[in-house]
């Protein structure tokens, strides 16, 4: 028995190296001057200071979090009719995995395919121009960004209410409908707060790669249009600011931790077990 | 039956939403033209511009040995550290089931800079070496992940018994825990190989030298309307199909040999 925790040890090894070293680094970086070696730390906050005084830079994690905010807002306007309407499918399963398999298929590559279908000469302008309408400008505008956000990141938010509401207990909606609620009324009381789980679990899925992302809107935002993503990337292989770089992804892990304690405590009030429900 | 309708006709938009531009990839891959609404014939051109370019052939190049011995190590070194974990004292395993959440929960970006100042802080090389490293770093805790429930639910009693009965703990791993948690295994390594297959941020960051996956690739290429671009995106989406129908294939006719082995020696 115990020559099997044994096995345990190279993992350990490992994960200290790969795992917890580089995550330590980014730390002493962001709290360390532009151009301090490890070895003399000196302590200092000035990354941050740059952050929070530039205008520029509230200005990017402003629209980052407005854009995630959009991204995750119609994941779920969009997502939830769709779970509902799958769980009460005959062919769920079928839909389940459909829905599946375009997870499994590069992002990168999905996403580049929208460039074509909304360029000024793409699918979309051309099925408008059957009608003489357009050419609409679709590319490089927020519009496009939410777009392909929403585009790569619904699967998961599908999925996830899916799960919630495929286990939800039909007899509640049996004794909803027995007590004299309508199908308004039911779906308002009982499915709705029974399947929140699942649609808080979706929201972190989507929010949290929707405020990192930074290829999404290089692709089709062009080359002018920065999210906090596209910043850090500047940071690390264009500027080689370390310090600064290693500074913002920590505010972008902060503001992450906090919105996802806020969707948590509205998830408390909003769901039967928390309380005053 | 009205509602019905409409709901059938919902997830049919979504589906559309979901597989329009994969078609609109294939379809245009095969375009004459380079026009990007318009099909005006079918042709090869796009493919055989990206066979002739050294640098696509060898993104699917490396893309694959990365994605196959990425998938070889981490699914390796997660069975037995998953193994090794359900026999920790609780403290451990917490400690360490923690740390393997980290690259799983982090943004990929935050995982990607860090590997990317850590190994230019130790002046590694950056090119395979590093691809592989990060890649089997953030593919080693799904595997753990979807290994550890499988373990849970064996009855600890298997292994003294095992060993009771004269086997080596090296056998009693092979012959009698790991085929228990097969399926585990399975679709950890699984998992493994479409994170390795389709990763961009990470890779992007700690690539070097010359050395580029296909998401690498695309996102450089892409700054220009590029059809050998809806080529190489054909080679992947064919290839992730041709896994996809394996996956769900394979078990079924190894199931359908099993039934008729058994058949045959019932006879």
């Amino acid at each position: 028995m115990k020559s099997f925790r044994k096995l345990v040890y190279p993992y350990i090894v490992w994960a200290v190296i790969m795992i917890i070293v580089p995550m330590v680094m980014i730390l002493l970086y962001a709290f360390t001057k532009e151009g301090n070696s490890v070895r003399n730390f000196i302590f200092s906050l000035d990354s941050f200071r740059r952050f929070f005084s530039d205008k520029v830079f509230l200005g990017v994690l402003e629209r980052s979090l407005v854009i995630a905010v959009l991204t995750t807002f119609f994941c779920v306007i969009l997502g939830y009719p769709a779970a509902y309407a799958m769980v009460r499918s005959r062919f769920k399963i079928q839909w389940v995995l459909l829905t599946t398999i375009p997870t499994w298929i590069n992002m990168l590559v999905r996403t580049y395919a929208w460039r074509g279908i909304m360029d000024n000469k793409g699918l979309i302008n051309a099925f408008f121009g059957l009608f003489g309408l357009g050419p609409f400008k679709m590319l490089e505008t927020n519009f496009a960004v939410v777009l392909g956000m929403v585009y790569n990141f619904i699967p998961f938010m599908i999925l996830q209410i899916y799960n919630s509401l495929e286990k939800l207990d039909k007899s509640y909606l049996e004794a909803a409908a027995d007590l004299g609620a309508n199908r308004v009324q039911a779906f308002l009381r009982v499915t709705l707060p029974l399947s929140a789980p699942g649609v808080i679990s979706g929201i972190t899925l989507v929010f949290l790669p929707a405020v990192s992302s930074f290829f999404i809107p290089k692709l089709l935002g062009g080359g002018q249009y920065v999210l906090i993503g596209n910043v850090i990337e500047n940071q690390f292989l264009t500027a080689g600011d370390w310090s600064f770089g290693s500074a913002i992804s920590l505010i972008m892990a902060v503001v992450i931790i906090i919105s996802m304690y806020i969707t948590r405590y509205i998830d408390k009030k909003v769901s039967p077990e928390g309380g005053n429900g | 039956m009205k509602g019905k309708i409409l709901r059938r006709l919902y997830i049919l938009l979504i589906m559309a939403f979901f597989y329009l531009p994969i078609f609109y990839t294939v379809v245009f891959s095969f375009n004459s033209s380079k026009s990007l609404s318009v099909f005006s014939g079918f042709s090869l051109q796009w493919y055989e511009k990206m066979f002739h370019n050294k640098d696509m052939v060898n993104s699917i190049f490396y893309t694959v040995i990365i994605a196959l011995l990425a998938t070889l190590i981490s699914t390796v070194v997660g069975t037995v550290t998953a193994i090794g974990l359900s026999k920790c004292n609780r403290l451990l395993r917490a400690a360490v089931e923690q740390v393997n959440d980290l690259p799983i929960m982090n943004p990929d970006i935050v995982t990607a800079i860090g590997l990317l100042m850590f190994f230019s802080t130790l002046a590694v090389k950056k090119g395979f070496m590093t691809l592989l490293l990060a890649h089997v770093m953030f593919c080693i805790p799904y595997v753990i992940l979807s290994i550890m429930p499988k373990l849970r639910s064996l009855d600890p009693n298997l292994i003294d018994a095992a060993l009771d009965l004269g086997c080596t703990p090296m056998q009693a791993m092979t012959k009698v825990v790991v085929p228990q948690i097969t399926s585990g295994i399975v679709s950890g390594a699984l998992i493994a190989f479409t994170m390795s297959f389709d990763d961009f941020v990470i890779s992007y960051f700690v690539t070097g030298n010359g050395i580029n996956n296909i998401s690498i690739m695309v996102y450089t290429m892409s700054k220009r309307i590029n059809p050998s671009i809806n080529a190489l995106s054909t080679v992947i989406i064919g290839i992730i199909t041709l896994c996809l129908i394996v996956i769900n294939v394979v078990p079924a006719v190894i199931d359908r040999a099993r039934n008729k082995c058994r058949k045959e020696t019932k006879k």
